[in-house]
């Protein structure tokens, strides 16, 4: 039976599980045993099954299923939610199950030494049996709760662990904790099998939860440090995010798109990145829902596919809008030029929606993005996840060449910035202020290009007006100061003379020479 | 009483718990069963799958299987108070003695 290898580099075994392999560089390691700790509910028993199912789905390697806490019959049914028919594959021979659960009411009476020899001979029995390649055994702690004698049963499982070692399978033991940061898992386990240890966290915060795998060591092998988070979706079941992972190499492309409006086209100097991220910054009400409608009309004008992900209205509030301002979104969806998909953000964690989206966007393959809006998303989330999201989601729109709109509103009605802004500003290529100058008792928009990456903009802020028609960018305000920083005050018209005469010529034209 | 106790020893090969326990079990019968019993010792290793269908982790164990209530008993019995005690049969008329056994 034994297959030991003397050979120094250890080889992994691809677990199948999405995104783990990437994080874990490769798998696991090949032939060893590796330790899943988790607090309760953290989903070891869904990764342990995982582990096994994937096996027989994808690598068409068969595997055991030890079981120390629920029943054979409870796992296959709680698995089969998840889409893997094990009491299938237990009959086609895929998967054997070694039923270690305990009998309520029938404690046995303990009556001198003992060992583990025929938990042992039946773990070796199964693994024959279906020709196994993957183990897993759920849970150490269930067994301690078997026996009184702690000590003999640590000592006995180190017996067992050292037996799988020797039958050439690669397993997964799964251990309970009780604190999400502490100690790496209850009555010592990680002793026996310290060579691997992987940590699955269910943490609360901001009365969230929050899922997370860290993979704590891989003696002799390399891999992903730190937290990643991940969710568990029906019909496919763990999903990893490698976000930290992600690699910086998108390509960058020349190529303009139109805004969907003319003159903002022209302060962008000729329309935005065709793979760039805009975020449009704006109190309520103040056009950025009707910037992103007019985005997505100008995609679907040159034919281009536009998804709309709308947190804040729904299907038929967008398309009431938009008929509004004079866009006829029901002709662009029956085109198959635009598709909606409307949530309220609190329907699930942000790593559900992350997920969601993804695939929404490898179905119909958009052109154009429309997220309205960020700032819906970020009241669901902490601030290092929703900050993970957004990383997430423009590095994979980016992939695609997919031009992305976000919009983020600002807490106050005047000027200031958002969270959103603050957090993800950085990540985004252009963006654009949405303003309220208040002049003269009257409520007035001014709109600016703060940011545009890779191109001259234009620096103005200008006033624009939105009718029937949609957005009008008029003429730059040219005698009030203060209009971003939330306090709108007018020169007098001889000082803005006397500051024109200070930089000799025109400051449109400074403007344009500085920028190139 | 019933005159048929129906035993299963459960063994792993020739492990000096195995060896002690089948030792044990045939002084127990001999000296407190009187004959009334049959036993059955099973090798794990020879046949699993029995092991499988009764569920036994540690060995060895002893199951009572008739009469009735079922009782299991692990170690290498030489504890046979706890024995007696674990198989619900009629307890030796002596004081408990519950010391750290079970080691």
């Amino acid at each position: 039976m034994s297959a030991k290898k003397n050979s120094s580099q250890i080889s992994k075994l691809e677990t199948g599980i999405t995104g783990f392999d990437f994080v874990a560089g490769g798998g696991l390691p090949k032939g060893r045993t590796t330790l899943l700790a988790g607090t309760a509910g953290s989903a070891k028993t869904v990764f342990a099954a995982e582990f096994i199912a994937q096996g027989i789905m994808k690598a068409k390697e068969n595997g055991v299923f030890i079981t120390f806490e629920e029943s054979p019959a409870d796992i296959c049914r709680n698995m089969k939610s998840l889409g893997w028919d094990m009491k299938g594959w237990v009959d086609e021979g895929k998967l054997a199950f070694v039923d270690a659960s305990a009998d309520i009411g029938n404690q046995p009476v303990t009556a001198g030494d003992w060992d583990f020899g025929a938990l042992v001979a039946r773990i070796e029995h199964a693994v024959n049996k279906v020709n196994a390649k993957r183990v897993t055994m759920d849970s150490l702690g269930a067994i301690f709760t078997q026996f009184d004698d702690g000590a003999r049963v640590r000592h006995e499982l180190f017996r067992v662990a050292s037996a799988l070692k020797s039958m050439d399978v690669t397993s997964i033991l799964t251990a309970e904790r009780i604190h999400e940061y502490g100690e790496i898992a209850r009555f010592g386990v990680e002793e026996f099998v310290a060579d691997n240890v992987i940590i699955l966290r269910n943490a609360l915060e901001h009365e969230k939860r929050r899922r997370t795998l860290e993979i704590l060591k891989f003696r002799g092998c390399s891999h992903q440090k730190g937290e990643y988070p991940f969710t568990i979706l029906p019909g496919t079941g763990v999903v990893v995010i490698p976000l930290s992972a992600m690699e910086l190499q998108q390509k960058s492309s020349n190529i303009r798109i139109t805004s969907g409006n003319v003159e903002l086209d022209k302060m962008c100097g000729g329309g935005f990145f065709r793979d760039s991220i805009i975020l449009v910054s704006g109190a309520t009400g103040n056009g950025k829902t009707l910037m992103a409608t007019e985005f997505i009309a100008g995609g679907a004008k040159n034919g281009e596919r536009c998804l709309l992900l709308a947190f804040e209205e729904s299907r038929e509030q967008l398309m009431r809008n938009a008929t509004g301002w004079g866009f006829d979104y029901e002709q662009m969806e029956k085109e198959g030029k635009l598709k909606f998909a409307c949530e309220y953000p609190e329907t699930a964690g942000l790593e559900d929606h992350l997920i969601k989206i993804r695939s929404e966007i490898e179905i119909f393959k958009p052109n154009r993005l429309v997220v309205d809006s960020l700032s819906a998303l970020e009241r669901v989330s902490s601030i290092k996840g929703f900050r993970e999201f957004v990383i997430g989601l423009t590095s994979f729109i980016k992939h695609g060449e997919v031009a992305g709109l976000f919009t983020a509103t600002t807490p106050s009605l005047m000027g200031g910035t958002s969270i959103t802004e603050t957090h993800i500003s950085t990540i985004t290529d252009s963006i654009i202020l949405l303003r309220y100058v208040e002049m003269y008792g009257e409520m007035r928009r001014g709109l600016t290009v703060l940011k545009m990456r890779g191109s001259m903009h234009d620096k103005d802020i200008r006033e624009y007006t939105i009718d029937g028609t949609g957005m009008h960018i008029g003429k730059p305000f040219r005698d009030i100061t203060g209009i971003i920083s939330g306090n709108p005050t007018r020169i007098q018209q001889g000082e803005l003379g006397r500051i024109d005469e200070l930089f000799a010529e025109d400051t449109r034209e400074a403007v344009t020479k500085e920028a190139e | 009483m019933e005159n048929n106790i129906s035993l299963k020893l459960y063994v792993t090969g020739h492990t000096p718990n195995s060896e002690r326990a089948v030792a044990n079990m045939k002084s127990i019968c001999e000296n407190e069963l009187e004959g009334r019993y049959e036993l059955i010792i099973i090798d794990v290793l020879e046949r699993p799958q029995l092991a499988e269908d009764e569920k036994i982790l540690a060995t060895p164990t002893l199951i009572k299987a008739l009469p009735p209530p079922l009782a299991r008993v692990i170690g290498d019995l030489s504890d046979i108070e706890k024995v007696l005690v674990g198989l619900n049969m009629e307890p030796i008329q002596k004081s408990e003695k519950k010391g750290g056994s079970g080691k």
